[in-house]
């Protein structure tokens, strides 16, 4: 048993589903805290009703970041070129998002520690742009990886990026940074309508139910799009070798513009996953007009989780193609660091992830109940 | 051959973030630490004024944990940006401490630092307390993770080439976190940050005593500060990680050009307190030397020889031949995975691959390098000996003279005595003197390793990323604008702070001098 869950090809496997939760993990929990960045001049109009806003994720948005700077890190060791080539080939859409995270938890901190209407006016836009940005680059960032990327190695597996920071605003990648844009926006509402209260409340379901039912008609949109073979997609075609050596050099890759559904065709009872992308934003849509917070927190969570997890499914087992060089494309069994530290890290993460989850809830627990202007005006300098 | 002026450049932007992040990160260890002392003391006698230092002190704490927070975000994708070819060809070593510090410590700060803030109302008293805690553990256990990933590039056990994948992987995971390099720069790096914290405190309470304000809070605050000041400025001075220096020969490197020794003395070799090192002349001009004193903090032993910089140059020109022999092993097996013959060369021979690739300075195929082109990458090796003799010297006069002014100040408030003005002051001007022998430290550490990015495995000219010149440029000066407009707005936020005194956050608007007539806390003060 343990030798069996512990080979190189279960690693890797496990590793890419952690890949997985790791950026689902970051998209349902910093996924809210963009979207109320992103909503915040439009669902709060006073002073008091943007302090009510950024209050209610005033003392988690800290922990949420983490899972980002997390993503970073365990991309780092357990898919050390993936990270290589992402992060420099998207060099400047990485920039800004940096940026725009910088700006962020200044943001948070900074804007109530001082009375003047333009201090505060300014930091809601500063609020606003680290809400906005990043959720709209991220999808971007998805389209180019749905699209392929233009890179290639040396023979000494360096990584060399063809590509340009316009060369990123392809219509796929635009139409993707919209899901992305629209399904945080949803997000970020239901996370308002379920913690605030008042008329923060009040809009932010207004503008949820939009967003819920924009996220379902342009991922539904998208997927027959790519079903119909409108985008290509990348296929392996030289057999794989699941526990080899992580030289991505090695293998051969085709064009194909059935290959982002073939996984679906061979095993159809995964196309659950993106059904649920549909449904569950309709869900919500509906839980925000009825108002039930909390069903539809759930609701826009699952679909959040559901619409990521369709693009991992997709591509399997590519995770990076590149577009002028497809032999070159980063996959499960060549991209990934080697057997012991990908078991190593495991360990690590089998035994830290659940204290984590465990104080997180913990400290959602305590401070568990909605935020209103009388909370706000109760609580003195101890909130944002 | 990668563009010099890209390699320069990346390097300025690492600089530039690092040591503009490294400004936040040492506060964050030690106020941390200083303020779960201080609501420790609440807790255990109950007297409401350590509940409202914790809370004054934790506001300044806020005001500089979100600048390190902000800027870390920068550090923790920067690899992957600037550095590509290093990130793939260490990734699979470095980058399971960097995941390992997010999991276990950033998790731990981040999460419970909302509660520290929000908590207050919400917690009983020992539930905060150890939330505080937890915020100081988180902390100082992210050092200790950066750390190891740090003391991996300047002793990196536990690892070797593959030649199957063209990268550095791990072959001992524990040799990597008990690497003893790490260690030791864990203990001096989380004592330079509990130096800080023990400056910032008495430094900005040393200016309310002066002006007569706030005494109560501002006396105890002193106090506290100075005894933690004493206890961390020895443990970094004692504790200094030139220990670590001595285990391989970049390390040993490292050390001669710290003391701009050049030539080999017999054990135990004399410390050279000031001199003029002389990069073209091989030599250190107009030298003050102490005897025996270097042997005896190099070696922590009195017959163990320190090598000069000429035998670590020589004994580099046999690496980089050797090295060679690797490079060529190297070059067969990428052409025939199966070539047995250069897999048991390459097996011989690749712990010094990383010197054949000194020579991609000077020549493209480093297996065609002349004679001369050995000798002058052996000399490459050498890093900027004068730079690194001063700055380290600056490091350790701020040092020492931290210790004294912690001291003099322990030894003035643990008297009865009313204690004389000019101690407030001496502890006012010794405030940004921790900073500054911190960064001087990191520049020790990290210019010092140079011409390697990992010591003896990849120079830096090798491991940055294939980007054009103009994309550096862009984020150099976006990056610059960002962190001198938060620089401003973190200082006049700091200043406003201080200025507007414990009262903002505590909820009196009584002075501290009428204590202790304090009430509950922040439940009537206006909205800020």
């Amino acid at each position: 048993m343990m030798q069996t869950l512990f080979d190189y090809t279960t690693l890797r496997l496990i590793w890419w589903v952690l890949l997985g939760v790791l950026l689902i993990g970051f998209a349902v929990t910093d996924g809210f805290d963009m979207g109320v960045g992103a909503l915040l001049p439009f669902v709060a109009k006073t002073d008091t009703e943007r302090r009510v806003a950024i209050n209610t994720i005033g003392p988690v948005w800290e922990g949420n970041q983490v899972w980002f700077v997390l993503g970073g890190g365990a991309i780092f060791a357990a898919w050390p070129a993936l990270y290589a080539l992402s992060f420099s080939g998207f060099y400047l859409a990485m920039f800004l998002v940096l940026f725009a995270l910088i700006l962020r938890p200044v943001g948070f901190k900074y804007r109530s520690k001082r009375e003047g209407a333009a201090w505060r006016r300014n930091w809601d836009w500063a609020l606003f742009v680290g809400g906005a940005v990043p959720a709209l680059i991220f999808g971007v960032a998805v389209g180019n990886v749905l699209e392929g990327v233009p890179f290639h190695f040396t023979d000494d597996l360096r990584p060399i990026y063809e590509g340009t920071l316009f060369g990123l605003l392809n219509p796929l990648a635009l139409y993707c940074g919209l899901v992305s844009l629209a399904m945080l926006v949803m997000h970020g509402a239901a996370w308002l309508s379920f913690k605030a209260e008042g008329p923060v409340a009040d809009r932010a379901a207004a503008f949820g139910s939009k967003a819920a039912l924009v996220t379902a008609l342009l991922f539904a949109d998208g997927g027959i799009l790519i079903w119909l073979g409108a985008f290509g997609g990348y296929q392996v075609t030289s057999p794989i070798v699941w526990d080899g050596p992580s030289n991505p050099l090695a293998k051969t890759v085709a064009l194909d513009s059935a290959a982002w559904v073939k996984n679906f065709r061979a095993t159809p009872w995964l196309a659950i996953v993106p059904l649920i992308g549909i449904v569950a934003p309709l869900l919500a849509a509906v839980g925000f007009s009825v108002r039930r917070a909390g069903l539809t927190f759930l609701a826009s969570k699952l679909g959040v989780a559901c619409i990521i997890a369709t693009v991992g499914l997709s591509m399997f087992p590519v995770i990076l193609p590149s577009s002028t060089h497809p032999n070159d494309s980063l996959a499960v069994f060549d991209a990934s660091s080697s057997h012991a530290t990908l078991r190593n890290m495991l360990i690590a993460t089998v035994i830290f992830l659940p204290i984590v989850l465990g104080y997180t809830a913990w400290v959602y627990k305590v401070l568990w109940g909605k935020v209103s202007a009388t909370t706000i005006q109760n609580a003195g300098s101890s909130v944002y | 051959m990668t563009n010099p002026l890209l390699v320069e450049l990346s390097r300025l932007q690492f600089a530039l973030t690092a040591m503009y992040h490294f400004l936040f990160v040492p506060l964050t260890l030690g106020l941390s630490v200083l303020i779960a002392m201080m609501e420790t003391v609440y807790v255990m006698t109950g007297r409401t004024i350590w509940r409202d230092m914790t809370k004054f002190w934790g506001l300044l704490f806020g005001i500089n944990f979100a600048l390190g927070v902000a800027t870390g975000i920068t550090m923790e994708f920067e690899f992957g940006m600037n550095w590509a070819f290093y990130s793939h060809y260490v990734g699979d070593i470095f980058g399971a401490p960097l995941a390992i510090e997010g999991l276990m410590a950033f998790f731990l700060e981040a999460t419970f630092v909302g509660l520290f803030f929000f908590g207050w109302d919400k917690l009983s008293s020992r539930a905060h307390l150890a939330v505080t805690w937890m915020v100081a553990l988180g902390s100082n256990l992210s050092a200790l993770w950066i750390l190891i990933a740090n003391g991996w590039m300047q002793n990196p056990v536990g690892a070797a080439f593959n030649p199957d994948t063209m990268r550095m992987e791990v072959t001992d995971f524990a040799a990597v976190l008990f690497n003893p390099t790490a260690q030791a720069k864990f203990v001096h790096t989380v004592s330079a940050g509990y130096v800080c914290g023990a400056a910032f405190v008495p430094g900005i309470s040393a200016f309310y005593l002066l002006r007569g304000r706030y005494i109560e809070l501002a006396k105890r605050s002193f106090v506290i500060a100075a005894a933690f000041g004493v206890a961390s400025a020895l443990s970094v001075i004692v504790l200094g990680d030139e220990s670590g220096y001595t285990i391989t020969d970049n390390q040993k490197m490292k050390l001669a050009a710290m003391e701009a020794m050049w030539k080999t003395e017999p054990a135990p070799a004399s410390f050279t307190v000031f001199g003029i090192p002389d990069m073209q002349a091989h030599d250190t001009r107009d030298a003050i030397e102490i005897p025996w004193v270097m042997g005896l903090i190099g070696t922590r032993s009195i017959d163990q020889q320190i090598p000069g910089i000429f035998d670590l140059v020589q004994k580099a020109e046999g690496n980089i031949r050797n090295g060679l022999v690797a490079y060529d092993a190297l070059q067969k097996l990428k052409k025939n995975h199966a070539d047995a013959a250069a897999r048991a060369d390459f097996e011989k021979t690749r712990g010094d691959l990383g010197y054949a690739l000194l020579l991609k300075r000077y020549i493209e195929n480093p297996l065609q390098a002349t004679p001369q082109q050995i000798h002058d990458a052996a000399w490459s090796t050498v890093p900027s000996v004068p730079s690194i003799f001063f700055t380290f010297r600056f490091m350790v006069v701020f040092g020492f003279a931290l210790l004294a002014v912690f001291l003099t100040s322990l030894w003035y408030t643990m008297r009865e005595a009313e204690a004389p003005r000019w101690l407030f002051k001496l502890a006012l001007f010794a405030f940004p003197l921790p900073w500054l022998a911190a960064e001087l430290g990191w520049f020790v550490a990290e210019f010092g390793r140079q011409p390697w990015i990992i010591d003896g495995v990849l120079p830096t000219f090798l491991a940055t990323s294939e980007l054009g010149v103009f994309n550096l440029v862009l984020t150099i000066v976006g990056f610059t604008a960002v962190y001198g407009v938060l620089a401003v707005v973190e200082c006049s936020l700091m200043l406003h702070a201080i200025k507007r005194g414990p009262d903002a956050v505590t909820g009196e608007t009584i002075s501290f001098a009428d204590f202790p007539t304090i009430t509950g806390a922040g439940a009537v003060a206006p909205a800020e």
